[in-house]
């Protein structure tokens, strides 16, 4: 049981602001896709306008290629999962996991069987009895999944879930959300701002800003190869050079002119930046002629372990990073050394300015 | 105690906790006492008080039983005879009507408590809880006398009625439901709000999220409150009932001024048996009587519905 989702022209006007702008996308059946962006990017927005807690104010949300205009939040064949989980308080596990079924007129036996399957499906077994109060926060987050996988939705939205839990927790429930999804099929759609679960967990992830959609592709894609200066700073770290296209593959800025590859829609007369990825640069002390190199003075080395971050200014006081694998044989410099930063054309992405920038407030 | 003694000195520990044992002594359990003691002796004249006729017994209690009486009981077309004791069924009548004001007020309330603490933009809140405070604020006897004037025969209900055309002659606005009728709207209108608060307290606790997860995993409104809305509330309710309900059965000014000529209130009972029969032991007897009555009333009720005592405390 699964089904696309799709949105066509979706936007959603709320008193003083608009929070989704023309969105269009199409989500495929089974498929775990993500909407990542800062807090107040609209990414709530459109998960409630997919369960059907809101309409939109304007375009159409469909699901398998059904309008769901008009239809409320429980006629849809979706199941959501809530940032604080919203189990009943005063219900047993099993009564929780098996109320989609209660209202479905299921009788009680039927129901505390199917619950059991439910728990042994998400690792839990023998909890029936107990209230959600008795659980830890990880068996919450167990009992949340079964209790929406019960009435076998088509499509399952994720607000968030994983936000309560401690790191650990979190990495580990990140594998068996995808262990669940690929098991069950269903179609996941998931909201987050954190990007590493996002490229983590998604077949295809969608970068939000400004109620606006900037980008939806694969996560190497995303990361790799962003479309526009808002995804390459919100997802990952960059070291940032202003300054302005001079030719088809040269960017001119205040530390020298650099061999660059340009992204998509950079012509010489708009606002672009050149974006390097920390860890596509390497520090060299005689560069050679020729490559993209930027003099630099070490200001703070973090060892990380199995890669370490070298901080950097160069001579106008930019401030500079490069994440160098741990190698003995070759010890990042030391604070106070002058180095080159050093970056290859293929990593050196010139990328329009956006004007989407994340809402400060919280969403 | 000790605590006590060392901060404020032996003169002012004595004096607060002499002053409050006074006042639950002699000001709250002494005229308890002295009227429980006195229930269980007969009514006499003044110089056979402290005779050989003044001995404790239950008779005071067991005359509830002894006035017997023929009662007409229409019942939905329906008419039964019974023969009962009239003040037992005064009493029974108190409660059923008490226990129909109590949940008229609940099922007013329930939707309106919902309605503020979940729909309703919290920035307008404050407006309606005016709206609902201020006719709070003037008294018990003014609100009681305006349910009178409004309910009277050939009153403005009636002549309201009439210039819209929708009734003609008078109508007797007190005399329906077995005479109770005025009694009942006017409990309602006058103890409303002892239910809307605790029921809206209860509500406002319970997370939004709790009904959309409901309502997205298929239930109607229905089922979502009855499942997940009720439940949370009902230590709320318990507690707006259980003080409604006690409210109007000890309650003597509605009864007294909005009465059918077939109806009584069972403390129109006791204050007669005071106050015009001058019987204080009987009168003292009927009220411990109605006390207990009422408390094993209410907790059989709370067992029914499972509520503890902790949560009406809450």
């Amino acid at each position: 049981m699964t089904a696309s989702v799709e949105l066509r022209g979706v936007s959603m006007d709320f008193d003083k602001y608009r929070a989704v702008d023309n969105v269009s996308v199409k989500i495929n059946p089974g498929e775990f896709f993500s909407f990542l962006g800062p807090s107040g990017c609209g990414k709530t927005t459109i998960l409630r306008m997919v369960s059907g807690f809101i309409e939109p104010t304007g375009g159409q949300v469909l699901i398998g290629e059904e309008d769901m205009h008009g239809i409320g939040p429980n006629k849809r064949p979706t199941a959501m999962i809530f940032q604080n989980l919203a189990l009943f308080p005063l219900m047993r596990v099993w009564e929780n996991i098996s109320f989609g079924l209660e209202v479905r007129g299921v009788d009680k036996a039927t129901r505390r069987k199917k619950a059991e399957e439910l728990l042994e499906l998400v690792e839990l077994p023998g909890v029936a009895d107990r209230y959600p109060a008795q659980l830890s926060g990880g068996q919450r987050q167990r009992v949340a999944i079964a209790r929406a996988l019960a009435v076998e939705p088509k499509v399952m939205l994720l607000d968030e879930p994983l936000s309560a839990l401690d790191l650990k927790l979190r990495q580990h429930m990140r594998a068996e959300l995808r262990a669940i999804q690929k098991r069950t099929k269903v179609t996941f759609i998931y909201i987050t701002h954190d990007q590493g679960e996002a490229l983590a967990m998604s077949d295809r992830v969608a970068v939000m800003s400004r109620g606006q959609i900037q980008q939806v592709d694969v996560p190497q894609k995303i990361y790799n190869e962003p479309a526009n200066g808002f995804v390459a700073s919100f997802v990952g770290e960059n070291n940032i050079f202003t300054g302005e296209l001079s030719s088809a593959s040269t960017f001119k800025t205040d530390v020298g002119a650099f061999d660059v590859t340009t992204g998509q829609g950079v012509m010489r007369d708009n606002k672009s930046r050149l974006y390097v990825r920390p860890e596509h640069v390497s520090l060299v002390a005689k560069p050679k002629a020729g490559s993209n190199a930027v003099p630099a003075t070490v200001e703070d080395v973090s060892f990380e372990g199995n890669f370490a971050v070298v901080h950097m200014r160069d001579k106008t006081g930019r401030k500079l990073a490069a994440e160098l694998k741990n190698d003995s044989a070759a010890p990042p410099p030391i604070v106070g050394a002058t180095t080159n930063v050093v970056f290859a054309k293929e990593n050196a992405r010139v990328l329009l300015d956006s004007d989407a920038v994340a809402y400060d407030g919280e969403e | 105690m000790s605590a006590m003694l060392r901060r404020y000195g032996g003169f002012i520990t004595g004096l607060s906790i002499g002053l409050t044992a006074f006042w639950l002594l002699a000001l709250v359990l002494l005229p308890y006492f002295n009227l429980f003691e006195a229930s269980f002796r007969p009514y006499l004249p003044f110089i056979d008080i402290g005779g050989p006729q003044d001995t404790y017994s239950l008779n005071n209690y067991l005359s509830i039983f002894s006035h017997p009486t023929d009662v007409k009981l229409n019942f939905f077309g329906f008419t039964f005879l019974l023969n009962i004791s009239i003040h037992l069924w005064v009493f029974i009548l108190t409660i059923v009507f008490s226990c129909i004001t109590t949940f008229i007020a609940l099922a007013l309330c329930y939707p309106l408590a919902f309605y503020l603490a979940k729909v309703l933009n919290p920035g307008r809140l404050a407006t309606f809880m005016m709206i609902l405070i201020i006719p709070m604020w003037v008294s018990e006897l003014l609100r009681t006398f305006a349910w009178f004037i409004l309910l009277a025969f050939n009153g403005p209900l009636t002549i309201l009625l009439q210039d819209m055309g929708l009734i003609t002659g008078g109508v007797r606005w007190t005399w329906a439901l077995w005479g109770y009728s005025g009694v009942v709207a006017t409990m309602v209108y006058v103890y409303i709000l002892f239910m809307l608060f605790p029921v809206y307290n209860a509500m406002t606790s319970l997370d939004m999220n709790q009904i959309e997860a409901a309502k997205d995993l298929g239930a109607s409104r229905f089922r979502t409150h009855w499942r997940v809305v009720i439940p949370h509330c009902k230590p709320g309710i318990a507690s707006g009932c259980v003080t409604v309900f006690m409210l109007c059965v000890g309650s003597l000014l509605v009864p007294g001024l909005l009465n059918s000529p077939s109806s009584q209130w069972f403390t129109e009972v006791i204050y007669a048996r005071m106050f015009d029969e001058n019987d204080w032991n009987g009168g003292a007897a009927y009220a411990f009587l109605m006390l207990i009555a009422c408390t094993v009333f209410v907790t059989l009720a709370m067992r029914l519905f499972k509520v503890g005592l902790a949560d009406i405390a809450k």
